[in-house]
């Protein structure tokens, strides 16, 4: 089981992120939206929605820079390990209480307000309460890694993260013998991969960072035709 | 000099009777869909009054247009880009849906089939959006038809801004007119500017703003930065959408629904060259009343032989130029000018333009004591304040708006001393510096309106734009993925199944 989770799991739910992200752009770019509800109701979402993606942006780009940047590099700029680990606790752990308390004002609005309850999908729910779980489990394991400051266990997730990059064979085992609380933050994180492209998070591609450096405010559009090829 | 054309539209107010048609044609076109019944891309508000949504005209409070920064250039009143983009995770210049109106619907089954009751069944109102039974409805798409409402409320509106209002809730006092509202299809378009997609764009050929559905993301900043709040947030496709100015029907040279239905024969649709390379210029002029000579400025004349050849340079074709030469917004706007923009001071250089409308003067023991010359009253008896009409459409600058009914006025004169006396009153003429056949011409354009005056619309040149051979069995206007919708039941990304209105039967 360890070895599935932690060495096949991994591949199925980047392939599913992965394809069924540019399936659904490809066949239906229609659905492809952030789907606000800020228009049916204003109360709470201001306050919630900041909140949460804010905190959310700063654990995810947490996450990916602490994972993935190569050991060596690490060394390399000599940051300690132990070092390392306090300052993703410290960092990860305000942001992660942040965008806590940013779901749990945004799930109470989607489950409590008649309007944003009734033009909620399914998945809408799902994936805002599987967030939410992820973001409780994924501050529980600061408790853990308050037993053991020295980064070893934080050193044990990057080799696996860079392993499966890397294509390592060996990947699930570099893992093994962490606590519970980590393998099940890892599966559901997984598991929100594997959800990514049937939910309203394909919007995160879609950040429109391009449009600070786009040219000028106008855009116009002509449809006339390059005459190159004539009727032949 | 960059000549491209646009479809413009005029307004003649004088002749609106606010009977909606407009918008009722349009909705049932446009928007009897879920998530934009509360939308209406055409709407008739009653003014004075707030208007839908409300209090739109006030950019103090909902920061649409354009504002000039102190170095002279101009940037979207929300904020510059990056202002925009931190304010994505919650918009807080977005109007809640409580500020156009909650949708609702009415219990009809009910009346048929309630059990034998004491009281006569009902059919009560129940809202769109959550299903849930509404016991008062507090606000309509109309909700201030024919000045409903108190005048405490109403008086609230925007175009009382530099007037002693308190006198106009007197009964004695009152004044009332209708405008007609829908996408400007802006010459210098805040909600293009503001959209983090790329959306948003302006056609180079006939000028009309669209919104790419496909790429359409919902970031919704289209919705706070048009200033006339004439982007609509779809809450049930999570896409904004608006007016399409008919595209489909202009194309084929027929006008857009809402000018075809109009039953006063009020609107005018027609072609006009403009400079494309003077719009930035135009729109950061200093002074908010210099904005209306400044669009003007921006338009070309199409009699003009240096413009007609600018234009073929630019591939505007011939029969455009034409229709440019006999477009009766051009008449209206440029020759007679009696035509104007609306809120200019937004900076968005709006292509919709309207013909203020008259109003009986004053009263009728004061009517016998002015000075009316030519059989003209005085101007400033008019019972709709000048000021009122020129804070709606110059930004305030009466002298524009002051010529304009007077030459309204002095047509009304000419044609009634020519029809009823058989005398041609040249000096009422001269008096608005008009010449009798320019007055005979608009006499014929405004008060007969022709459907073929009216309407001076180009087709489109479907050689030049697209392959129609890839056309050929396409399947119109749909949401989603292409003729796809309707094959399969459910949908793997969760979009809703595209009803035809022919399934809708069934």
């Amino acid at each position: 089981m360890h070895g599935f989770i932690f060495g096949i799991y991994p591949y199925i739910a980047l392939s599913v992120l992965l394809i069924g992200s540019i399936a659904r752009y490809e066949r239906d770019p229609f659905t492809w939206k952030s789907s606000s509800s800020q228009l049916l109701r204003r109360k709470q979402l201001i306050l919630g929605s900041v909140l949460f993606h804010v905190g959310v942006l700063i654990i995810f780009f947490g996450h990916l820079f602490g994972l993935l940047t190569p050991l060596a590099i690490i060394d390399a700029l000599g940051i300690s390990h132990e070092a390392k680990q306090i300052l993703a606790m410290g960092v990860g752990g305000i942001a992660g209480v942040m965008a806590l308390s940013g779901g749990i004002i945004l799930i109470h609005r989607r489950l409590a307000d008649p309007r944003i309850r009734a033009t909620s999908s399914m998945m809408d729910i799902l994936i805002l309460s599987l967030l939410l779980l992820q973001l409780f489990l994924g501050l529980l394991t600061i408790l853990v890694s308050l037993q053991h400051l020295d980064g070893v266990e934080m050193v044990k997730f990057m080799r696996w993260a860079q392993a499966i990059f890397t294509f390592d064979p060996r990947a699930a085992s570099y893992t093994e013998g962490t606590s519970v609380l980590f393998e099940l933050h890892i599966f559901l994180g997984l598991t929100i991969f594997l959800l990514f492209p049937f939910s309203r998070l394909v919007h995160m591609l879609s950040a429109p960072v391009r449009y600070l450096w786009r040219p000028g405010y106008q855009i116009v559009r002509s449809r006339k035709r390059d005459f190159k090829h004539p009727a032949e | 000099m960059k000549v491209r054309a646009q479809i413009g539209m005029v307004l003649n107010l004088d002749k609106c009777i606010g009977c909606h048609t407009c918008s009722v044609t349009c909705k049932n076109v446009w928007t009897s869909r879920d998530g934009v019944e509360y939308a209406w891309f055409n709407n008739v508000e009653t003014k004075p009054g707030i208007g839908y949504p409300k209090d739109w005209e006030n950019q103090q409070r909902w920061n649409g247009g354009w504002e000039r920064t102190k170095s002279g250039k101009i940037r979207p009143k929300q904020g510059a880009k990056w202002r925009i983009l931190a304010n994505i995770f919650a918009n807080p210049n977005l109007p809640e849906i409580d500020d156009y109106y909650e949708p609702f619907d009415f219990d009809y089954d009910h009346l048929k089939s309630a059990p034998e009751m004491e009281a006569f069944p009902s059919a009560r109102p129940r809202s769109k959006i959550s299903g849930e039974r509404m016991e008062k409805i507090e606000w309509g798409p109309n909700w201030e038809e024919i000045l409903g409402g108190e005048f405490t409320k109403r008086s609230q509106d925007y175009n009382f801004d530099g007037i002693q209002k308190e006198m106009y809730g007197e009964y004695e006092k009152t004044f009332m007119m209708y405008l007609p509202r829908l996408c400007e299809h802006c010459l210098n378009p805040a909600c293009v500017s503001a959209c983090p997609s790329g959306a948003i764009y302006k056609r180079e050929e006939d000028g009309v703003v669209l919104i790419d559905q496909e790429k359409c993301r919902g970031w919704r900043m289209c919705v706070s930065a048009c200033p006339y709040k004439k982007i609509y947030y779809n809450w049930s496709s999570g896409k904004s959408e608006k007016c399409t100015l008919c595209y489909p029907r202009l194309e084929s040279g027929l006008p857009t629904v809402c000018s075809e239905t109009c039953v006063g024969r009020i609107r005018y649709l027609g072609v006009m060259l403009y400079d494309a390379d003077k719009i930035a210029q135009a729109a950061s002029v200093e002074r908010e009343q210099q904005l209306y000579d400044a669009q003007l400025d921006v338009f070309l004349d199409p009699n003009d032989p240096e413009v007609i050849a600018a234009a073929r340079a630019e591939g505007v074709p011939e029969d455009w130029i034409e229709s440019a030469r006999n477009s009766p917004v051009w008449k209206m706007a440029m020759d007679w000018k009696i035509a104007f923009p609306l809120h200019p001071e937004y900076r968005t250089l709006p292509m919709v333009w309207y013909v203020p409308p008259l109003s009986p003067v004053q009263n009728a023991a004061e009517a016998g004591a002015i000075a009316s010359e030519d059989g003209m009253p005085d101007i400033k008896s008019l019972r709709i304040p000048l000021q009122y009409l020129a804070n709606l459409l110059t930004a305030g600058d009466e002298a524009p708006v002051v010529s304009a009914l007077e030459r309204m006025l002095a047509m009304r004169a000419y044609m009634r001393s020519k029809t009823v006396d058989g005398v041609v009153n040249i000096g009422v003429a001269k008096r608005v510096g008009l010449t009798p056949h320019q007055i005979d011409e608009m006499y014929q354009i405004m008060a007969i309106a022709n459907y073929e005056d009216r309407f001076v619309i180009p087709t489109t040149h479907r050689e030049v734009v697209e392959d129609a051979y890839d056309l050929r069995s396409g399947c119109g206007f749909t949401d989603g993925n292409g003729c796809s919708a309707g094959v399969s039941q459910g949908k793997l990304f969760g979009s809703r199944k595209f009803v035809t209105p022919k399934d809708g039967w069934q």
